[in-house]
């Protein structure tokens, strides 16, 4: 998709205005270009085949940006299945009478023009005007993108979205990142304090997206500074900007910290269930940003022993006794920056003389025509025929029988105001079945140390323990101590109630 | 040519070798040229390596050792178009297309597309550059006959990526407008046309976008892979290469001396003392060449 905007009309017979002004013009025109492929989606849903007008498209698609704004991770970017998972609500809603294989293709659809899958850069250019020095009118193409596919783990294809798109999406956002991101927690701070929530959120998204962003920068510049071991001024200006944004994690920790005791003061004393609902939406959101800021931290340490480790590895080894051509200060360095007509020459002799040979190949006719005549190999689809697994009885090697638990359970069943002395137990055990106290014995022992945690995670709502009060075991086959064994009461709910509210 | 008879001590008392030692001023027999052809036939299958064939070492260390063969196996491959690097045990018998040869590779055999786009056509010679120029980060590294480089597909992308920002960012602090005249692509700064094709894209069946850089980049270390410059190591990265004896010899011997010549007739004078130009640039100084130098970096 290409999106052609008009040059600006020139009512005027005025000279060209001087560049300065124009430069102005220029940017706006590129910020507008940025949001017409938006709007160019609500335009072109209705070449689709099928009913699509009920769908915003635009909505979607600023939805969909959002999204990977806030999953794009500190190394690779948002999955692109869970995007479309993620913005699957969003389109029922729109339309909730249609079917959800329609959702689906909408939510790709779209998707898959922000990454505008069609063209080869997969971009978007726009076209627009400006007046050169000279006063000649210049019509210029502006390649940009909103959502872009990179490379991750494993071979993977992630999505990010590009500065443009954040641009786009909160807007202004061209501006000193620090400086932003601290008049927004400020912001933040004097909106909770007054009690006004729903502007907090907003600025809460606001700041989160800015951290986002922040992160990506330092990534960066990390990902630059790890290739320049010799690029870059180890001595100074590195450790200055690692501390600096140590410092910088420091500070917006303690400051977020602050925010979040604030925002849960309110959270908890807020009356109107809106209001505790968005408080409580807050509190995710700055913790979300405390846990960018941590994972920053991280980085910023790994940093220090990974120059080390390639200062050792490059400086250290013996000077070649000739010298060679530097790749790239003679090379690549000076081609990037020539026109791609003539930087082209440079490479193709490059090319010429640097992929060495190829035998050509040439073709028998006697072959050709055999394999002109040879009917195509039928491909396999199914693979070699699977083995019917030969399936082999295991001997059923239980110590105890499933009567046997079940015997021992119901032994154990205690009213949780009556606990009972193990030796009373083996012995009223081993009047049914002789080996049954062993299985109780084993069970006693078991719950010496009861797995409250996992009880109560799992809703029980009783629990068997067992308390060594000191007295000896008195029993033919066993030793050790008297347990005292009973059962507790759980109170599930009220536990489950209290989990939710510590977070 | 380098010693190798610390390398092979063995070979300095080796047999004696199958083909009569012809004295010094005696005629070629037709036994001496086929032996000599078959050493050039060795030399055209790049990937072979002297050390697993016999008869190849055989062959070698007889143009060691006996000059008139030496002699005659040269003018056997210069005959037949091609460029002799190297004789020597660890490259073989390294030889390469010399220009217009039938053995020399063409940018529109290599890739469709790059006869009707010049941006593509660009972008596929920049790969190769890079790939060496990654391989062989230092001008010591070009020079040293016992340097592996190692590279990944994914790391030459992002290296070529990262000079492309460093020329954005000076273009903005400049204040100049990039952006190209419509009606003049072939203007178009050379970094533009890198930045702004992606680096890599989904596909339906899992492969790599053959038109991202990542696939770009791919695709040539796949095929010096098989000109024998290149071993795959991994897949880690989008696949992990190093470099052969061999490409270290065709990047130093053949390829930098072409482009620097091209360069230079363009009227671009890249100045070196010798020193890496991947230097921090003096406080204050605009570093024309190499303000953001990049190492590669081996995880």
């Amino acid at each position: 998709m290409s999106v052609t905007l008009p040059a600006p009309a020139k009512t005027l017979p005025s000279p060209a205005p001087g560049p300065a002004a124009d430069e102005g013009l220029a940017r706006r025109l590129r910020a507008l270009a940025c949001t017409a492929p938006l709007h160019d989606l609500d335009v072109r849903k209705a070449n689709l085949a099928g009913e699509y007008g009920t769908y915003a498209m635009a909505e979607i698609a600023l939805a969909a940006i959002d999204l990977v704004t806030l999953h794009m991770d500190f190394d690779t970017g948002a999955d692109h299945e869970q995007i479309v998972a993620r913005l699957l609500p969003r389109i029922a809603a729109q339309a909730p009478e249609r079917p959800a294989a329609e959702h689906e293709r909408v939510a790709r659809w779209v998707l898959e023009n922000l990454v505008n899958v069609g063209s080869v850069d997969r971009g978007f250019r726009a076209i627009y005007g400006t007046f050169g020095p000279d006063g000649a009118y210049v019509r210029r193409d502006y390649d940009f993108k909103l959502i872009e596919e990179v490379p991750g783990y494993g071979g993977g294809v992630y999505l990010r979205t590009t500065d443009e798109a954040v641009n786009v999406l909160v807007g202004a956002l061209d501006t000193d990142v620090t400086s932003a991101q601290i008049a927004a927690e400020v912001k933040l701070e004097v909106l909770v304090s007054r009690g006004r929530l729903a502007d907090a959120q907003l600025a809460a998204e606001q700041a989160r997206y800015r951290t986002v962003q922040y992160a990506e920068t330092l990534r960066r510049t990390l990902e630059a500074t790890r290739r320049n071991v010799r690029a870059v001024d180890w001595l100074r200006s590195v450790p200055d900007m690692i501390e600096e944004a140590l410092d910088h994690v420091a500070d917006r920790y303690r400051h977020e910290n602050a925010i979040l005791t604030n925002i849960r003061k309110a959270r908890d004393e807020a009356e109107e269930p809106e209001n505790k609902r968005r408080a409580a939406e807050l509190v995710d959101i700055v913790k979300d940003c405390i846990r960018r800021h941590t994972q920053l931290q991280s980085r910023l340490l790994d940093a220090g022993p990974l120059f080390r480790a390639e200062q050792d590895r490059q400086a250290f080894a013996a000077p070649a006794p000739r010298s060679g051509i530097d790749l790239y200060g003679q090379l690549v360095a000076p081609v990037l920056p020539l026109p791609v007509a003539d930087a082209r020459r440079v490479t193709d002799a490059f090319f010429a003389a640097g992929t060495g040979l190829r035998t050509p190949v040439s073709v028998r006719v006697a072959d050709l025509v055999e394999l002109l005549l040879t009917p195509p190999v039928e491909r396999e689809h199914l693979g070699a025929e699977m083995p019917e697994p030969d399936l082999i009885a295991t001997p059923d090697d239980s110590r105890f029988s499933e009567e046997q638990l079940a015997a021992a359970t119901e032994l154990l069943d205690l009213p949780h105001d009556a606990p009972r002395r193990l030796s009373g137990l083996l012995a009223e055990a081993r009047r049914s079945d002789p080996d049954l106290p062993y299985l109780v014995a084993l069970l006693a022992v078991h719950a010496a140390s009861p797995a409250v945690g996992t009880a109560y995670r799992q809703g029980e709502e009783r629990l068997l323990f067992a308390v060594d009060d000191g007295t000896e075991l008195d029993d033919p086959e066993f030793g050790g101590a008297d347990l005292i064994v009973g059962t507790a009461l759980l109170d599930a709910a009220a536990m489950t109630a209290d989990r939710t509210e510590a977070q | 040519m380098s010693d190798h008879h610390a390398e092979h001590p063995a070979w300095s008392e080796a047999e004696a070798p199958a083909a009569p030692a012809p004295s010094a001023g005696s005629h070629v027999t037709p036994a001496d040229a086929a032996d000599a052809a078959r050493l050039v036939a060795f030399g055209l299958q790049p990937k072979l390596q002297p050390a697993r064939d016999a008869e190849y070492a055989d062959l070698l260390r007889r143009y060691r050792e006996d000059p008139a063969f030496g002699r005659l196996a040269d003018a056997v491959a210069t005959g037949l178009g091609l460029v002799v690097l190297e004789v020597s045990p660890r490259a073989g018998m390294a030889v390469t297309a010399g220009e217009d040869s039938v053995f020399a590779v063409r940018m529109g055999d290599y890739a469709r597309r790059t006869a009707a786009d010049s941006g593509d056509r660009f972008l596929h010679g920049l790969a190769h550059l890079a790939i060496a120029a990654l391989a062989f980060p230092r001008p010591e590294d070009l020079a040293d006959d016992g340097y592996v480089g190692r590279i990944t597909v994914n790391g030459v992308d992002a290296f070529v990526r990262q000079a492309c920002r460093r020329l954005e960012e000076r273009a903005e602090e400049l204040g100049e407008n990039t952006d190209p005249a419509s009606d003049a692509p072939g203007l178009e700064a050379a970094w533009r046309v890198y930045a702004r094709r992606s680096s890599t894209g989904a596909t339906k069946d899992a492969r790599r976008l053959a038109g991202s850089t990542t696939g770009i980049v791919g695709k040539a270390a796949a095929f010096l892979t098989d000109s024998g410059f290149l071993q795959r190591t991994g897949d880690d990265s989008g696949g992990t290469y190093r470099t052969t004896p061999r490409y270290q010899l065709q990047v130093r011997d053949m390829a930098g001396t072409a482009a620097m010549a091209e360069l230079l007739e363009l009227g671009v004078v890249p100045v070196s003392d010798g020193t890496a130009s991947l230097l921090p640039p003096p406080d204050g100084d605009d570093l024309e060449l190499a303000p953001d130098a990049g190492l590669p970096f081996h995880a």
